[in-house]
This record gives C-alpha cells, structure tokens and sequence, in this order.
C-alpha cells in the first residue's frame, strides 16, 4: 500500500518500522474475515484492515490521537488472529503497539478511563496488591449495581474468581529434578496468575522435575510488562521486561529454557528482542526471546512416557497468544493426545474468547458475546473438561460453561504421574 | 482513472442527509466522522480512494430499503459495498456518494439438503456458506480466491467465478434467486429456489451488474453435496508458453478436471514462503485437481499425465494427503496477498480463448520488458481467465501511471484474440474506460437503457463500468 511519510519522519525508527509494516499490506481484506471484533460489530473501522487505514491516517499525519481512531484501537483484542490469515506477513502486532504508544502519548483519556486504567496498571502485575485488591471487590460486589461503568461492575466481577494464597513453590528457590538431570529451565512464576491460581506453576513444577528437568525460579522476575505494555505505556513496559531479563540473565549459562506458562506473557517475552533493539539491552534481550518457551513448546521436545490412562474427552481451548502470537499449534493438543486425552476442537478455534488480557475489563460488551460464543461452540463438543494454556482465556470460559476449566499443563502432569486437578472435582 | 466532478449541491446539504438517515436508522448504523470514513475510502484497489459522504451499515433489509428511499428523494448517489475486497475498485466511492454495506447482514435463513439450496443474507462470506452446510455434506461451488473474506453480494455484483468454476460454472450458475432493494426503496423478489425463471430471466440480468441496478441483501443459492473425494496435482514446465501449451492440450482431449490454476515463478515463490505447501521452484507450474471416487481420480490423472508427459515436464507430483491438498490451495488462494510482500502490484482480471495462452503469455512478457515492469502470473487456466499482476512502485511517482498503460495494453490484447476484458473482477473502475475497446456505441447504449429501466435518476454506482463521456447527460 502507497504510504506518505517524509524522510523527516522516516528517521524515526518506530515510524520507519510502520512504514515498513503498511507497504506489505495490500489491503486485499483476508483479515477481516477472522477478526472477532469485526464478527461482533460488522464494521469495518473494527477490524484489522480498518484500524491499519485509522493508525497509517493517524501516522502519516504526524497529529494527535481522537476519539473515533482511539475508540476502534481500543476495541482491538490484540489477538493477532489477523497475523495467522494475512498472506501478506503485515506485522499488525509491532503496528497496533506503535499505535498504542502514541495513542498513551497524545491522547487524554476521559478521567474515569485514566483511573481504571490507572488502577489495573498498578494492581494485576503485583500478586500481592491484586490478592488485596480481590478482597476489596469481594465486599464491594454486592453494591455492584450501584456502579455505573460497565467497565468498572466487570472489574468487581473478577472477585467471583476464588483469591490463591502465596504458594511456597514459586518462591526464589532451585527445584531439583528427579533422578538423573536431563536439563535445566527457569520458570516464570507469572504475576496475576499466581493470585488467582496457584495450581498451573505447582504442575508445571511437578511434572518438569518428575521428567528429569531442574527448575530455576530466579530471585527478580516478575511481571512480563504485557499488562502495559497493551495500554501504550512502553516505558513502564520496558521496565517489568529490564527486571525480568537481568534476573534470567544470571540464570543463563546451560540454560535449555525460560519455561512461560501464561501464553499472553509467552507472546511478549518473546517480543523482548524487538522491544529493546535500539536500547543497550538489545543483546541480552534477544538472546532471552531466543530462550523464552511455552511450556507445551519445551515439553514436546522431550522424551515422554507411555500415558497411565486415557479416555477423558477434552476440548482444547487455543489462545490466541499461543497460536497466533506464538504460532504453537500442534505441541498442546499432540501432547494431550500423547498423554491419552481424546483430544476434540470447537468449530471456531481460530476466534478470541473475548479474555485478551485486560480487555474482558475495558470492553465488557465485546467481551461478553465472544466469550458466550466460545463456551457455546466449546460445549457443541461435548467434552468432560476443557483445557488452555492461559490463565486469561480459563477465567473468560470457566464463567460461562459448567464444564471444567483446566491449564493444559495440570492434565498432563495429571496423566503422566500427578494429582488428579481439583478443577476436575472428585468424581470419576 | 477519473472520478466525476461531485454534485454541490449534494454536498451542501450532506448535514441534511445525514441527519435524515440517522433519525431514520438505529445510531450505530450511520458513520459520518471524517476519520472514519477515510478507511471507507477504497477496496482492495487501493490505487484509487475518495472518501464518501456518509457510510451507512443497515442490519436488514428494511433498514437498507430506508436508506435507498431517504437517498432517492433527496438524489444522493449511493455505492453499494459487501466486504470491500474488489480488485476493480467496484466500491470505490464518490465524495458526494452514500456508501451502503451490508457486511452486517450475515444470516443464514434456510437450508434445505432435499431441494440443495440455502438461502442467506448476502453479507455473508463466501466461505462460511459452505461452512454453514458442510458438516452435513454440502458446498456451495464458486470460490474466488478471496473466499475467506468476500461476501455473497459482492460474488453476485461481480459474477465471481474461481478455481473450481471450471467444472461448476461462474456465480451465475449457482444463483437461483434474489430479495433485491431498488434505488427508490421497492423491494423485489425474482427467481426462487428453482432452476429457471418462469418469465423473462432478470436473475442473469442482476447477476454481474455491479452494483447498478440495485442492492441485493439475500440469495437463495445452489448447494452441492460434497464430492467423494479430490487430489491436486502439481506439474512443473520450464516455461509459461509450455505449460499453457499443456493446458490447451488437456483441455482439447476433453478430459474435465475441477480445476486448472496456473503460477509462474514470482508467483510461486511468494506463495510457497506462505504456504509452505511444497510448490517446486520451475518456471511455470499447474495445479490441476480432478474429483470423484478414487478410481475416477485414478483414471483421470492417468489420462492428464499422459498428455503432460508429451510436454516434458519438470516435475509431477501427485498430493498424498488432505493436509497437503490444503496447504496447496492455501498457496494458490492467497496468491495476491503473498505477492504483496515482494511488491505493490496491479491484479489485471481479462479473459481468452484457452488455445490462446501461449501466444497471450509470450506477449506479456514481450510488454513487461517493454514497459521495464515485472509480472508475476498466477491465474485459472482452464477457462482462460486471466489475472497477470503488474508490479509496480506506488510509492515511486509515475509509475502507477506506467503500470496503468500496460495494464491497458494486456486488456486490448485480451480482446484482441478474442476474449474480453473482465472474467470475475467486474469493470468497476479500473476498466471502465476501455469498455470502448470492446463495445460499440450501440451496444454501450444498449446496456446503458437497461439501468434507465431499474435506476432511472442513475444514482446507484453510476460512476463505474461505463467510460464517464458516454454515461455524460445520464449522471446527475
């Protein structure tokens, strides 16, 4: 597509970039076509193509941020499903964060967006506060009608969710595998994972070490910057990921991997290089992307036992993250189908629940059908237990449908030595 | 390529009318900011743009009938848009027009397996009409290569073909019949869901109109039950003018395959680097796909080897499962958009005799060094439709122009062997003004009394198909 920057602009490395990225779009429209936003609203100012028309506008203007190109940005879900179908390889990701950025620069938000957005930038990357914070939405829920943002009742919907006291195994520490050594990995324990869900790193760290994989959890990660780094605020981003890697950089020699078992967090640990090229971290970052793994990406690469049972009818739940930020496709559902699972997809697996990180709390309305949607076309299978790699996508589904909501990672643990996971309760 | 001056006084009363379509239609319905209609502005031609007057997304076919009567009474042209992805700048719009898209009218409203039709709002997209009837063993037969993506309306504007067209026919083969809004809000139903028409057959009249005659917001169509089972096989050539030799020849035998898609080289490496679909890396290469029980397919690829081999080709290989049979259409079908990774281009749409491909293709390459432009080549061969992408530098200033005359130049060629200008894409824009390389006066004004009939104010898409001079005194 024809773009009009001036080389004033183009010395810009962030504007050289969407440049870059809107000359291979050539606006044929594929996207479209399995954009969930686009599917729910039918306009096109809400789907990929549309948004790359808003921002190259915006862009090459060179002005502020307004209200209508801000409204459709916002109603992206970032789940790249447009990625997966472009012929063309447009980056929509590096364009869509770009647009962010300036969208955070340039643009005042109304004051009851700036403290939403505000309050989760400062609450979900921290266990502890958001622990604190699910407490505090837990007395204030019955009071919920009484508020008058969609956005801020969904928000006080999260304290359904049960609140996971600290566990001990994601502490700083070295889990030892069991019997000989085959490898060694670093885990990353996740930041709102862990207060919601303590289970996923407890079978991550059961099954690793029971496969003969040392566990690393190095004092320093944290938080994988996603969070903010999808509000446009790239500096704190810049900050969580510089932590993370210093911290996994002591850890690197004879590292085989930085095992990530939230695939939102996968998806922009492995963006690390691209974030930080043209800063000194540059180096160490892309060497960490280089390192980053899903858990059912580094899994697949060993050797596994026979399954110790099979039988149980699971619907695999594909994040987006996981295959289209991450194009890992095949590795969750062979290893399920390795472990004994009989494996069964939806009609629809190419299309977002509707989670997207915070975007189930800033887009309730969108949020709401697509996740309707996905437990309905999850439920069309018939399965016993549904399974996903991301904490986002299991709340989204498990507040819709009856069926059992479980990590990927806690069935195969399950089939392949485990406990059975309290999700699945105690019959069968 | 020139747009008609816009009507002033349809500008200044543009509040006017957006308010009147706005108290007629629920407010999400009505798009009239500035920034949001820039990305209404053009179709998947992106080399020509103008922003409309107002966009207007109906969600039925009352609602589209509302906004056709508000924009007749006060003489607002209207473009009609389905999911935007002509090639021919068929939903290119005009700054004093009022887009109508009914990408929000996606419904199925029937099947029924027993009589094979399905009937549907035609917002729809191509694929998800198979996908609403292949569980239970059905298709639904055109598939342009845009299938993910265009809708039913935009196939039924157009008179879409595709790959498989050339066993199953174009769209007008498998449209039965239509719920169609006029310009002045009545709403018409013609055909229904039987083979033919009782009186004068105004289906194949609407079917390819683009957009002119008025806006179709449901279709029953023909649905098949899917065949037993289909293979593609690749054939490498070490040349085009062989390989289309190979065509004719196939053809000539009367050996009938679903489907006969041709790439050249670019071509092939662009989609590969996509589709990872194992295409060889030759000069030219066919994809030929028969169907039916495996001893039909046995049979028939027999007997298509047996004339291929007579052209020494490079390489034949056979698909040997379903994933690489997808992975293969995969490629083919997302040809243009692969190539815009390597260039920007102009997709050509013209359709030949298929003895012709040799001749056409040598002459092709004749004008590309000629020109200094490349062309990548990637088309269905079976029928003789065209689509030879000139690849150009929009950024570059001149050479769309360039790109445009040698665009011009295939397009005469094309008829001058005896085939015409358009096979799927429709004139839209981009062949307008070469309608008169084709046609006559006569037999312009001979179409041209058709849209008198069912737009008479020309108000619908008036700015496309026929060259500006001659629908001059017509256009308000």
């Amino acid at each position: 597509m024809k773009t009009n920057f001036t080389d004033a602009q183009l010395a810009d490395p962030g504007i050289a970039r969407a440049n870059e990225i809107l000359r291979a779009c050539v606006h044929c429209g594929f996207c479209t076509a399995t954009c969930p936003s686009y599917q729910v609203l039918g306009d096109e100012l809400d789907s990929p193509r549309g948004r790359i028309y808003l921002i190259k506008d915006m862009l090459e203007s060179g002005r502020p941020a307004d209200a209508e190109t801000v409204r459709h940005v916002d109603r992206c879900l970032g789940c790249l499903a447009c990625m997966t179908t472009c012929p063309s390889g447009v980056h929509y990701m590096h364009l869509v964060d770009h647009a962010r950025a300036h969208i955070e620069r340039t643009w005042d938000r109304p004051w009851q967006e700036r403290i939403l957005r505000g309050a989760l930038a400062r609450i979900l990357p921290y266990p502890g506060r958001f622990r604190w914070a699910m407490l505090g939405a837990k007395i204030a829920r019955p009071f919920r009608r009484l508020v008058p943002d969609a956005r801020a009742r969904a928000m006080l919907d999260m304290a359904k969710a049960p609140i996971a006291a600290p566990s001990r195994l994601d502490e700083p520490q070295v889990h030892k595998a069991q019997g000989s050594r085959r490898g060694r990995v670093v885990l990353m324990t996740g930041c709102a994972q862990k207060a919601l869900d303590a289970d996923i790193n407890a079978a991550t760290i059961r099954l690793l070490t029971r496969l003969g994989i040392e566990v690393a959890i190095p004092k320093g990660e944290g938080c994988c910057g996603a969070l903010v780094h999808h509000m446009g605020r790239e500096e704190e981003a810049k900050r969580f990921a510089a932590h993370n890697i210093c911290a996994w950089m002591a850890e690197i020699e004879g590292l085989d991997a930085i095992v990530i078992n939230t695939s939102g967090c996968g998806t922009t640990v492995k963006d690390y290089g691209h974030i930080f090229r043209n800063d000194p971290l540059a180096e160490a970052a892309a060497e960490i992307s280089a390192k980053a793994k899903d858990i059912t990406e580094f899994l697949a690469t060993l050797d596994l036992p026979a399954p110790e049972r099979s039988g149980m009818r699971v619907a695999y739940h594909a994040a987006c993250s996981l295959q289209h930020g991450q194009k890992v496709t095949a590795a969750p559902q062979t290893l399920l189908q390795a472990a004994g699972y009989e494996v069964a997809t939806p009609s629809d697996p190419h299309l977002c629940c509707g989670s997207a990180g915070t975007y189930n709390l800033m887009q309730p309305e969108i949020a709401g059908e697509l996740g309707r949607r996905k437990a309905a076309s999850l439920e069309a299978v018939k399965p016993e237990a549904i399974a996903a790699g991301n904490i986002g996508c299991m709340a989204q589904i498990g507040e819709r449908t009856g069926v059992p909501v479980v990590h990927t990672v806690e069935l195969l643990d399950w089939a392949w030595g485990g406990p059975r996971p309290a999700k699945l309760g105690n019959s069968g | 390529m020139e747009l008609p001056r816009p009507n002033p006084m349809v500008l200044e009363r543009r509040a006017e009318i957006v308010a009147r379509l706005k108290e007629a239609l629920p407010a999400d319905t009505v798009i009239d900011d500035p920034r949001g209609l820039v990305a209404y502005e053009c179709d998947a031609l992106t080399a020509y743009r103008c922003p409309p007057l107002a966009v207007v997304l109906p969600r039925s076919t009352d609602e589209v009938a509302a906004a056709l009567r508000i924009c007749h009474a006060m003489d607002v042209p209207v473009v009609p848009r389905g999911a935007g992805t002509s090639l021919a700048g068929g939903s290119l719009p005009t700054a004093d027009a009022v887009v109508i898209g009914v990408a929000r009218l996606t419904e199925v409203l029937e099947t029924d397996y027993a009589d094979r039709i399905i009937r549907l709002q035609t917002g729809r997209t191509n694929l998800s009409v198979t996908g609403a009837v292949e569980a239970d063993g059905f298709f639904y037969a055109p598939d342009p290569s845009s299938q993910l993506a265009c809708a039913i309306s935009g196939n039924i504007g157009m008179n879409s073909g595709g790959a498989h067209c050339l066993k199953y026919g174009v769209t007008t083969n498998n449209l039965l019949g239509v719920t169609m809004v006029l310009m002045d809000g009545t709403v018409v139903e013609i055909g229904g869901a039987y083979m033919d028409a009782g009186d004068l057959d105004l289906l194949s009249v609407i079917c390819g109109s683009e957009g002119q005659l008025g806006i179709v917001t449901e279709a029953t169509l023909r649905i098949l039950p899917k065949p037993e089972g289909a293979r593609p096989v690749l054939m490498g050539f070490d040349s085009s003018r062989v390989a289309g030799a190979c065509v004719s020849d196939i053809i000539e035998a009367g050996v009938l395959p679903v489907a006969i898609e041709f790439m050249d080289r670019p071509c092939i490496r662009a989609c590969e680097a996509f589709a990872h679909a194992g295409y060889p890396d030759v000069e030219a290469l066919l994809i030929i796909e028969v169907e039916g029980s495996p001893a039909e397919i046995d049979h028939q690829l027999r007997l298509i080897r047996e004339i291929a081999e007579r052209h020494a080709p490079e390489v034949i290989r056979e698909s040997t499962s379903a994933e690489e049979s997808a992975a293969i259409w995969l490629g083919r079908k997302s040809a243009f958009g692969a190539m815009g990774q390597i260039n920007d281009y102009m997709c050509l749409d013209g359709t030949i005799p298929v003895t012709e491909l040799p001749l056409v293709l040598e002459r092709i390459g004749e004008l590309s060094a000629q020109y200094g432009l490349g062309v990548a080549n990637v088309f269905h061969a079976g029928d003789g439709n065209m689509h030879p992408l000139i690849l150009f530098d929009a950024n570059k200033p001149g050479d769309l122009e360039l790109c445009e005359q040698m665009g011009a130049d295939i397009l005469r060629l094309c008829v001058e062997v005896g085939g015409c200008l358009t096979g799927e894409h429709g004139v839209g824009v981009e062949k307008r003004d070469l309608m008169t390389v084709q046609f006559s006066r006569e037999d312009l004004e001979a179409q041209l009394k058709v849209k008198d009939v069912f737009d008479p104010k020309w108000l619908l898409n008036a700015a496309k198909v026929f060259p500006l001079a001659v629908t001059e005194g017509r256009r308000p």
